[in-house]
């Protein structure tokens, strides 16, 4: 089947991040296809590039772009959740006048109807939050 | 009292709203997703549940926090046809609240008829 992902919950805050990549994980182990994670609302900080957990715990970021990287699943991030809560790539970052970049690929910032044609061209999108 | 009416709800996406309109973005994240999907010329349901139906209480304004408010984004849907907004029955029992004392024109659901709400759309989102 095609699946599609929605990710709500912020990495280390809440199960929805961890459980989300699992899903993910399981998802393409078993031959589904996986046509994008979509990150809105607190899931957005699982973009967030300078994210520095202890080693002895998951790496969510890199685990996310490891995903993509290995799949080429597509990891969409809501500019609008994304900008108010400091998370800008080096293209925003430019334009807002900020020093650094938060948000690199495989992470790509976009809008709500991307979320919208995921969500309505998939089989199943699978929500995960806190 | 639960109309039914309800069945025959159809539409592409149904938002289903679980929060209040204070203390957290989940409210304003919600109407984001269905005002988009309305501009984009997909046909909206919005299900105010639990919580979610105190959004709907007239008279809020935005407040010390320098937020704005959902109120003033409710009071838009009508121009983004979106003008299905069902209410779950319970939820208004439970808060002493009346279909007549909301600020927008609401139907009430009872739970029981939920299931064929969102077998009836496309895509259902859940803030």
């Amino acid at each position: 089947m095609r699946y599609a992902i929605l990710l709500m919950g912020a990495p280390y805050s809440s199960q929805a991040a961890h459980s989300a990549l699992r899903f993910a994980r399981a998802l393409v182990g078993r031959g589904h296809r996986l046509e994008g994670v979509f990150f809105y609302h607190d899931g957005v900080h699982n973009a967030a590039r300078l994210a520095a957990p202890p080693q002895d715990e998951p790496h969510l970021v890199d685990g996310w772009a490891a995903l993509a990287n290995e799949h080429g699943v597509p990891l969409q991030v809501c500019i609008a959740a994304a900008l108010r809560r400091g998370l800008l790539d080096e293209r925003e970052a430019a334009r807002h006048g900020k020093q650094g970049h938060s948000i690199e690929p495989p992470f790509e910032l976009t809008g709500l109807g991307q979320l919208l044609d995921l969500g309505l061209s998939c089989d199943r999108l699978v929500t995960f939050g806190p | 009292m639960a109309n039914d009416k309800a069945q025959g709800v159809e539409g592409d996406l149904l938002v289903i709203l679980r929060h209040g309109p204070h203390g957290t973005s989940w409210l304003r994240e919600g109407l984001d997703a269905a005002l988009v999907a309305a501009a984009f010329g997909r046909k909206v349901t919005l299900l105010f549940m639990g919580e979610g139906i105190t959004a709907l209480v007239p008279g809020q304004t935005s407040g010390p926090l320098g937020q704005k408010g959902t109120a003033p984004t409710l009071e838009m849907l009508e121009m983004y046809d979106i003008d299905t907004l069902l209410v779950e029955a319970e939820a208004l029992e439970r808060f002493g609240l009346t279909v007549e004392g909301l600020m927008l024109p609401v139907r009430a659901v009872a739970a029981s008829q939920l299931p064929a709400v969102t077998a009836d759309h496309s895509l259902v989102l859940t803030f």
